[in-house]
């Protein structure tokens, strides 16, 4: 067949179809209008502030490698002025991070940017391959993905960095979309469809301004609850990042982190590439779908899914969600799925009290939604909307809560909670110990025993 | 008569580790198939699986027939959508790039 001309150009040879709206480009093309989609969306959202401080959650693998690139050409292209830096979580997982530390090291070097590595070694006093020798693989996944996420905002708050980047893209996004709907959970769309995710805890101890500027520590010192998150690349599909990643040639790592069991994420997965192979513009329209229905759903987002009753309280404090939300753990990059439901919440907890004040956080659940048993809330809305809390009841036993059943019974606080920070940590969190220390001493406690062990099989 | 044409195979984004950990594979293929058809991508695909394929993750490269969802085809760096995806007939000297795009990043 004669070859097909590039639809933008009209000289060069088409090479990629794109999935979102069927137009065929050359390479040159489409590299320039995929640049240029991606800083549309950043300006759009006003997602940075000229001058910001940025670091890259930067895992090695393509989306990272991509968000880096294209941060970094946008940046130089129009003058941003973003101060932008690498900052890569090293799990300790041997064979797997390792390799891909390696891919972010030839980054950091080939874009000429700073890289920041964190461990969970030096934070925890674990690292992955240490707890999965405690734990076993089943269910390593919840630690991995809890720790990642503070892992994430202590490297920033180290760097004095107030806003991390993350390189979820459109299918990332239309899977936990799915997920969620496949498990009755749509409290959870804010979550994931919202451009900017975390926000910036100086709104906790409710003496600064939602901007941070003088968010907790004086003098550029960041408080390591002080971090925004967000994900420029959430309306790029995933086939054109690795087109992307191909024609500029990037280096990037590309296995599946070896501890990771894919459960149900695999199968919105699968369910999202066979869609996307039958009709393309699913993808984007499901994400878009999400957005739409989390502005539907009052107190989407987490909201009083633990404060409004005792069984949703369980949920609160240990989520093994990381089979499926977490794709924190699961080989999918660093900081993707992060913080659980714990960050969710928390973050509803500061919307509570600070949705005003903050543009992004209001586009995606328009109205600040009162954390009690609804009636505020839920007001002047929808009939179909009070669901949730009969849909949060019934979502218990779907996930079953294997351990630590201690922790909960402290949960079960009665109305609106209070957002503090953990006692042992400093953490940003709604529980006077964070989900990260309730799971360190669950490790710990056991550790003596399997230290000899693990000694005496070395020795 | 060629009997074989030679062509370039490249595994990617996490495909090699099916293919003995190797990137760039020199196929040398049956110009036609077993119905004396044209070699094509098709063909191509089947040849790989049954000769080249040390793993027996099959279904990771081929499912239902075709490629997995989710690993993308290139062919002389183009999509293959735009070339007639496995109906391509192939041609020595071309360049065929399978990616996954199912991995982490």
């Amino acid at each position: 067949m004669p070859p097909q001309l590039c639809t933008h150009c009209k000289t060069a040879r088409a090479q990629i179809l794109r999935p979102k709206n069927h137009s065929r480009l050359c390479a040159a093309c489409f590299t320039s209008v995929f640049e240029s989609e991606v800083a549309a969306t950043i300006t759009s959202t006003a997602l940075f502030h000229p001058g910001e401080r940025i670091a890259i959650g930067a895992s090695g693998g393509k989306d990272s490698c991509v968000l880096a690139s294209v941060l970094k050409t946008l940046n130089d292209r129009y003058k941003w002025g973003l101060d932008l830096v690498l900052l890569s979580v090293d799990e300790g997982i041997t064979g797997y991070r390792d390799h891909s530390l390696d891919a972010v090291r030839r980054n950091a070097k080939e874009l000429d940017l700073p890289l920041h590595i964190v461990s969970y070694e030096e934070l925890y006093g674990w690292s992955m391959d240490q707890v999965v020798a405690q734990i076993g693989k089943k269910g390593n996944c919840t630690y991995c993905g809890v720790f990642r996420r503070q892992a994430l905002d202590r490297g920033a708050a180290r760097l004095g960095v107030r806003h991390v980047v993350t390189g979820h893209n459109a299918d990332d996004v239309a899977e936990t979309v799915l997920m969620n709907l496949l498990r009755g959970d749509l409290m959870r769309l804010g979550r994931a469809t919202g451009i900017v995710t975390s926000t910036p805890a100086a709104a906790v101890d409710g003496l600064k301004d939602a901007d941070g500027d003088d968010g907790a520590g004086a003098g550029g010192e960041v408080g390591i609850t002080n971090v925004k998150r967000s994900k420029p690349l959430m309306y790029a599909y995933e086939k054109e990042i690795v087109l992307y990643a191909h024609h500029k040639k990037l280096d990037y790592f590309s296995t599946e982190c070896i501890y990771s069991p894919e459960a149900f994420r695999g199968s919105a997965r699968t369910l999202i590439k066979n869609l996307e192979r039958i009709r393309p513009e699913s993808i984007l329209d499901v994400v878009r779908s999400g957005i739409e229905m989390a502005r539907l759903v009052p107190e989407a987002d987490g909201g009083c899914r633990g404060a409004c009753g005792a069984k949703g309280a369980k949920k609160e404090v240990i989520q093994p969600d990381d089979e499926d939300e977490g794709n924190g753990g699961c080989g999918t990059g660093n900081g993707r799925g992060s913080g659980g439901e714990m960050a969710e919440m928390e973050r509803k907890l500061l919307m509570d009290e600070r949705a005003e004040e903050m543009g992004t956080e209001t586009e995606i659940q328009p109205r600040p939604v009162q954390n009690g048993v609804g009636a505020d809330g839920v007001k002047g809305r929808q009939e179909a909307t009070p669901a949730p809390h009969p849909a949060s009841t019934t979502i218990v036993p779907v996930r079953p809560k294997k351990k630590d059943g201690a922790p909960r019974a402290a949960v079960a606080l009665p109305g609106k909670q209070t957002l503090g920070r953990c006692e042992r940590c400093g953490y940003l969190s709604s529980q006077a110990v964070c989900k990260a220390c309730v799971l360190l001493e669950g490790l710990n406690k056991s550790r003596p025993r399997t230290a000899i062990a693990v000694d005496a099989s070395h020795g | 008569m060629a009997d074989n044409i030679d062509i370039k195979v490249e595994f990617t984004g996490g495909l090699e580790m099916l293919f003995s950990d190797k990137r760039n594979h020199k196929i040398s293929l049956p110009a036609v198939d077993s119905d004396g058809q044209p070699a094509n991508v098709a063909f191509l695909i089947k040849y790989l699986c049954e000769n080249v394929m040390k793993s027996q993750k099959k279904d990771l490269f081929v499912l239902d027939g075709s490629v997995r969802p989710g690993i993308l085809v290139l062919i002389n760096d183009a999509d293959w959508e735009l070339e007639g995806e496995d109906q391509y007939e192939l041609q020595a000297g071309d360049n065929v790039v399978f990616v996954s795009t199912l991995h982490g990043g």
